[in-house]
């Protein structure tokens, strides 16, 4: 991906924003139809497979989920929920789980480390993780409980939506994997057309609360859904009905992050003070065998 | 390690907040760094590598796959693969691939792959390894002595039967076809009659059950065709799980062309998670709810008349004397447990034509003999039996009903879920009733569609790697056919009709192709085109069979080549015990199987004597699918050509170059020591004549001979010249009884002819519903929908204008497909579609096809939870299923064993192969039951707890899955509980380890096919241990 196309990064201010004059850039999208995946796990391995990521072999521990969570070397899940309805209809909802890769990305407002996470002017949002600081701010900040810090090197991981497929013009992994033709990718605008046409099909066949799953409270996302149920979407394993970035985020970003810029020149002049007046901090005994016993 | 890089002190942690304060500050004043790199942080992997066309090695879907190797072709890089994903030109697959596909990269790097050849001695507890040219003497001084000690010349009557019993060999389907031939000519060179491949235990039922109905034993269709469906059928089988590519285009029908999915099953599966309608059924009991909806159809004239009149045997009478009674049919020997099925046939005139009454009102004829028989299947009936809901049963029905109309149809997808039966050749046989009776065979959008499992199961069985078979479903003499003129007079079938095309009456010349090239030069028509040299047989060597007399230590040597019968047969402890009694066992795998291991101990997973074990083993690396040229079969029928990206690792060799090897060891031996019928090998065509090497027989040279060659100048009727001596044949009509050609495998002429390798062909351009001729060669002659002359009337007039696949041009018929039918026989001419039958019509009543029955019946499985047959007072189960006794005795009873379970595939493993690779393994690490929320709560059973599931066979443990997919059915007027049991763990692989899950399964077989019923079968289920909080 060519970094002059990164239109927002973390940590920087809007006096110095990320080069944002190459705007004409298509908007892209990943729509995942709900209701055609199968929940086969072609796209977590394709994934895998492409980003060079092998996960522990877990345990069963009694359901299809495996692995059972995201992380560091699973970007993307199925997560499977057993649903009846109220006339006792069985319905196997099957969400693959992974960053939506937000129009307005929490974790990128959360992150303290320049440059660690960028947004590029087609939409995607991309860990760049030798700039991470592992700090777990983008945990804190993603609404949808995506981004994971890896004990191996300390440092965030998430989906790239595969940033350097779309670069060279081709389509991510997993979309270009999915047997169903369940993942789709394409233009957002083209993405949400299609959307159309899946929830009219749906709405014929009966499902009258078919609907696209493009949350506007954080700007809308770059990965949709097509859901039966979009009244319900949390009956898909918990998919947040309203997501929105923490206040606190919020807060950091509009609020805390200026005065915090402030209060830090007036620390770095205080440290300088003290360095002139007192001379160097020495490292305590008891934090170095602290230190230790944790180690 | 991992858990000290993760814990900090507060010393580092300070570290890191001011580090990230400082770059904070920093850029909050404007100090950003620029970024230092001109591209991006993620180059693109792909760039320059070398990129190779092959397809996928897991299941018949045959997805085309591209792979990406180290090096961009320079002879000095050596490539490695490092990448793969779908070829998006493949017409089927158009760049997807499912979970065991695009994870094709960990099997060919797994770490279980072999390294070099080994040998296990008698009674030791290890491997040593051994060089090639060691391996290779050894075993071939093995066979030798094992042959020339037990060939039998000639049997207890003194008729000539040259074959050898004493040792047997597996063949792998997952093998190309260049392999299968190499293989066949291994296995029959030597005499062997103990030969099969993986189709046995897979669709055998389905050649037993659709050849009889239609003439081939085939997918009808393919598999982009389901896209033109108005209703599809997904019964016995689950192709979301086991062809999950495939199945794109079923959710092409549904959301394109608003078809109607519906999913019949045992459990709530990923096909029914997408499909319109569910509806569960017990397990074993699908020849019922078939022969309701054809009684449904019946009683509501929810036919296609004018299809069934012309295009089906509903008009044609059969003989008085046929009956069916209280679960029998005329002709039952209760000594013999088999049927004389000459009254199983047609009524014919004087000139021994079949009697027709075209009003279909003749009380014997075919359509009211089967109302009379389907009638005591209502809907309640189907109920009783099956415990599906009667209401959800005639929904079903009335959906079915509707494309008996002519401009609707429905497909019938099944695999595994219909042949694991001991009746499944039957149950198939039902579906092509129904598709007959709604007129839906030879449509496009129609068919009876086999889903077969391995990615050349298809390939093989049209080669003839089973027991009984030869290449192109031509069938191997048995003792009692002395003479190829006999032979040829028993198998050529005679017009039973007039007018008809009746094909297999050119049997002479496929038989005759293929005995020239087998025997070359030697195969004359003085010497019978050498006849004597095949292995004549008495009675079936299929696998149940074959390990049943290696378990009563009648077979001393064994070869099992890509091909894991411990965990693939049934009744594990049983297979173990016979494996034991071998004398030597060569194990040819790319991968560590438990079969290679069977001798070891693993704990429980398998608890064996080492020690007492004396069985040799060899242990042979063998390639694997990147590493080859060659072509393999999809279940659309579709010789597809691919090319190896890479050298086989380590040590590991071609197939074809360890049999070369051991084969011109034998042949040396043979010539300077004598023994048992030398020549029966030496005239075998592998030779220096044969192949520029035959110690390493090249693909290509293989391909070659498969199609055929014109061994003289050959000329038309005309006297036309057609085909100049040596030159490749184009097709199966040029074919000669006369020794001027020879072909291996006559359905397989015209896949390489003198204009290429048709094979390879790459041109996808639609022609119209789907259909892609220039898209690799389908046989037969490269037709893609079979029967495609059914999808019009007598006239030629199309049942469908929508779906027009053919026309009469005036001379010719032309269309999207080839037409399977002479091009040149007009419009309303007496030939029916259905040009492999010699009646021309698809066959309601079988006549004597099958040995169980001309109508499918319902019989319980061999383990049935209900007391009797609710259909008969004395007949509980099939009567000619077959028993070996040594298995009679491990039968469980409903007492003590009160569930039903049923074996399956998930989508994330295929098998017991996939858990070699890693990705594959992260995605299902561990063994696991499916168990209904109601019987788990009785039992005591939550998520995650390990339970032990027990038969009379064995037992295994594994973790629970408990869902609301498996629910409680009422059958027979008791509940019936179902519990589910994947097949894909073993103690071999990059999963947990596990048992093998067909330790729990019985050593029964379909009546027709002898495929194991592994579907249907009872087990208790036992809490163990809690899981972990």
């Amino acid at each position: 991906m060519n970094l002059q196309n990164i239109i927002r990064c973390s940590a920087t201010s809007d006096l110095t924003p990320a080069p944002q004059i190459r705007d004409h850039q298509m908007e892209v999208a990943k729509l995942i139809d709900v209701t055609t995946c199968i929940g086969c796990k072609a796209c977590q391995v394709a994934c895998n497979e492409w980003n060079d990521l092998r996960g522990e072999v877990e345990e069963n521990v009694g359901v299809y989920d495996n692995p059972r969570d995201l992380a560091p070397e699973t970007w993307t899940l199925m997560r499977f929920t057993e649903h009846e309805d109220e006339s006792g209809k069985l319905e196997w909802l099957i969400r693959k789980d992974g960053c939506m890769h937000c129009e307005d990305p929490g974790c990128l407002k959360a992150c303290p480390a320049p440059g660690a996470i960028v947004q590029y002017e087609n939409g995607i949002v991309d860990f760049q993780s030798d700039h991470c600081i592992g700090c777990g701010y983008c945990v804190a900040g993603c609404p949808f409980n995506v981004p994971r810090i890896s004990k191996k090197d300390n440092r965030a991981y998430k989906c790239t939506l595969c940033s350097d497929r779309v670069s060279v013009g081709q389509e991510p992994a997993c979309v270009k994997t999915c047997p169903t033709g369940a993942i789709s990718f394409g233009s957002k605008e083209s993405m949400k057309t299609l959307a159309a046409e899946r929830v009219a099909e749906l709405n014929e066949r009966g499902f009258e609360h078919a609907g696209l799953y493009d949350p506007q409270g954080v700007g809308g996302t770059h990965v949709m859904y097509v859901l039966h149920h979009a009244d319900e979407p949390t009956l898909y394993a918990g998919l947040p009905k309203e997501p929105q970035i923490s206040p606190v985020v919020e807060g950091w970003k509009d609020v805390l992050k200026p005065v915090a810029a402030v209060a830090t020149v007036a620390a770095v002049a205080g440290m300088v003070a003290h360095f002139v007046g007192v001379g160097p901090n020495n490292v305590e005994e008891e934090d170095t065998s602290e230190t230790d016993k944790t180690v | 390690m991992k858990e000290i890089a993760m814990q900090m002190g507060r010393r580092q942690f300070l570290k890191i907040l001011g580090a990230g304060g400082a770059g904070l500050t920093a850029t909050a004043m404007g100090l950003a760094p620029t970024p230092a790199r001109a591209d991006g942080p993620r180059p693109y992997k792909l760039l320059r590598a070398k990129e190779t066309r092959n397809n996928c090695t897991y299941c018949s879907v045959g997805c085309g796959i591209l792979m990406y190797s180290l090096g961009d072709g320079a002879k000095n890089a050596k490539p490695s693969i490092f990448h793969i994903e779908g070829d998006p030109d493949h017409p089927v697959s158009r760049g997807s691939l499912c979970p065991k596909g695009a994870g094709l990269l960990d099997m060919i790097h797994s770490k279980n792959r072999l390294q070099f050849p080994e040998y296990r001695a008698p009674g030791s507890k290890e491997w040593v390894r051994i060089g090639w040219d060691e391996a290779t003497k050894k075993i071939a001084r093995l066979l030798k002595d094992d042959r020339d000690r037990n060939f039998i010349t000639h049997n207890d009557k003194g008729q000539l039967v040259n074959r050898w019993l004493s040792s047997g060999m597996l063949a792998s389907s997952a093998a190309s076809n260049e392999t299968g031939v190499l293989d066949f000519k291994f296995a029959r060179g030597l005499g062997m009659l103990g030969l099969d491949c993986q189709a046995r235990l897979c669709h055998a039922p389905t050649v037993a059950a659709l050849a009889p109905s239609f003439g081939r034993g085939a997918m009808t269709n393919h598999w982009v065709d389901i896209k033109n469906a108005n209703v599809i059928l997904i019964m016995g089988g689950n192709p979301a799980e086991a062809h999950p590519v495939g199945f794109k285009w079923v959710i092409e029908a549904k959301t394109k062309n608003k078809a109607k999915v519906i999913v019949v099953d045992p459990r709530f599966n990923r096909s029914a998670s997408v499909a319109d309608i569910y509806s569960p059924i017990r397990a074993g009991s699908d020849t019922a709810f078939l022969m309701g909806v054809v009684n449904w159809l019946l009683q509501n004239d929810k036919i296609q008349r004018d299809y069934v009149r012309a295009y089906t045997n509903a008009a044609l009478i059969v003989r008085e004397d046929y009956s069916f009674d209280d679960g029998l049919f005329s002709g039952y020997d209760e000594q013999t447990l088999s049927y004389d099925k000459k009254s199983w046939a047609y009524e014919l005139d004087e000139s021994g034509n079949a009697k027709r009454d075209p009003t279909m009102t003749h009380p014997r004829c075919v359509l009211n003999l089967l109302k009379q028989h389907v009638s005591r299947y209502t809907p309640e009936m189907v109920e009783t039996i099956c415990g599906t809901k009667k209401e959800d049963f005639l929904q079903i029905a009335e959906i079915l009903g509707t494309c008996s109309a002519r401009d609707k149809t429905a497909t019938f997808l099944y695999a595994l879920g219909w042949t694991h039966h001991t009746g499944g050749a039957q149950i198939i046989r039902g579906s092509a009733m129904i598709q007959l009776l709604l007129g839906n065979i030879g449509m496009s959008g129609g068919g009876v569609n086999a889903l077969r499992g391995h990615s050349n199961i298809q390939g093989y069985t049209d080669l003839g790697l089973l027991s009984l078979r030869l290449p192109g479903y031509l069938n191997l003499p048995s003792d009692k056919q002395q003479s190829m003129a006999q032979y040829l007079a028993e198998t050529t079938p005679k017009d039973v009709l007039p007018g008809q095309v009746n094909y297999w009456k050119n049997t002479p010349k496929f038989f005759v192709s293929l005995m020239k090239n087998l025997y070359g030069p030697y195969a004359t028509k003085d010497n019978d085109f050498a006849f004597d040299m095949l292995p004549k047989w008495d009675r079936s060597y299929d696998m149940l069979a074959y390990f049943d007399l290696m378990h009563a230590g009648k077979v001393n040597g064994f070869i099992a080549q890509g091909f894991n019968p411990l965990a693939a047969m049934p009744d594990k402890n049983k297979t173990s015990q016979a494996l034991s009694k071998l004398k030597f066992l060569v194990v040819m795998d790319p991968l560590v199987t438990e079969t290679s291991n069977f001798w070891r101990h693993e704990g429980a997973f398998n608890d064996v004597k080492t020690e007492d074990i004396q069985t040799e083993v060899f242990r042979l690396p063998s390639s694997c699918f990147a590493e080859e040229n060659g072509s393999i079969v999809n279940s659309g029928r579709w010789l597809q050509w691919h090319y190896a990206g890479q050298e086989p690792k380590f040590e590991a060799r071609h197939d074809g170059r360890i049999l070369g090897g051991i084969m011109m060891e034998l042949r040396r031996l043979y010539r300077e020591e004598g023994g048992a019928c030398p020549e029966q090998l030496l005239h075998m065509t592998w030779d220096e004549h044969t192949y520029h090497n035959p110690y390493d027989p090249h693909p290509e040279e293989i391909a070659k001979e498969a199609n055929g060659y014109a061994l003289e100048d050959l000329f038309d009727d005309t006297g036309k010249l057609i085909a100049k001596k040596g030159t490749l044949l184009s097709g199966f009509g040029q074919l000669r009884d006369d020794g001027t050609t020879a072909s291996f495998c006559w359905i397989f002429a015209g896949s390489w002819t003198e204009a290429g390798n048709q094979m390879a062909n790459r041109d996808n351009t639609d022609t119209g519903l789907g259909n892609t001729p220039g898209w690799a060669w389908a046989w037969p002659a490269n037709r893609r929908i079979l029967y495609n002359r059914a999808s019009m009337d007598e006239d030629g007039n199309p049942w469908d204008p929508n779906r027009i696949i053919l026309h009469w041009d005036g001379a010719k018929w032309a269309g999207i497909d080839v037409p399977d039918f002479p091009a040149n026989i007009p419009p309303g001419s007496p030939a029916a579609p259905f040009i492999m039958l010699p009646e021309g019509l698809g066959r309601l009543f079988s006549i004597n096809g099958m040995i169980d029955g001309p109508f499918p019946e319902h019989y319980e499985p061999v383990e049935s939870p209900i007391a009797k047959n609710p259909l008969h007072s004395k007949v509980t189960h099939n009567p000619t299923a077959r028993i070996f006794q040594s298995d009679l005795q491990r039968m469980g009873n409903r007492h003590d064993y009160p569930y039903v379970a049923t074996t399956y595939s998930v989508t994330e493993l295929f098998r017991h192969w996939t858990k070699h690779s890693h990705l594959n393994a992260m995605l299902q690490p561990e063994q696991f039951i499916e168990i209904g929320e109601k019987l788990a709560a009785t039992k005591g059973i939550a998520h995650g707890d390990t339970v032990k599931v027990s038969t009379k066979r064995g037992y295994i443990t594994a973790k629970a899955v408990v869902t609301k997919r498996m629910r409680t059915l009422q059958v027979a007027g008791q509940e019936v509980d179902q519990i589910g049991i994947p097949c894909h763990w073993g103690f071999e692989g990059a999963t947990r380890k596990g048992y093998l899950a067909n330790t729990l399964s019985p050593g029964v077989g379909d009546a027709n096919s002898q495929t194991p019923e592994f579907k249907a079968f009872l087990v208790n289920v036992e809490k163990l241990e809690a899981a972990r909080s």
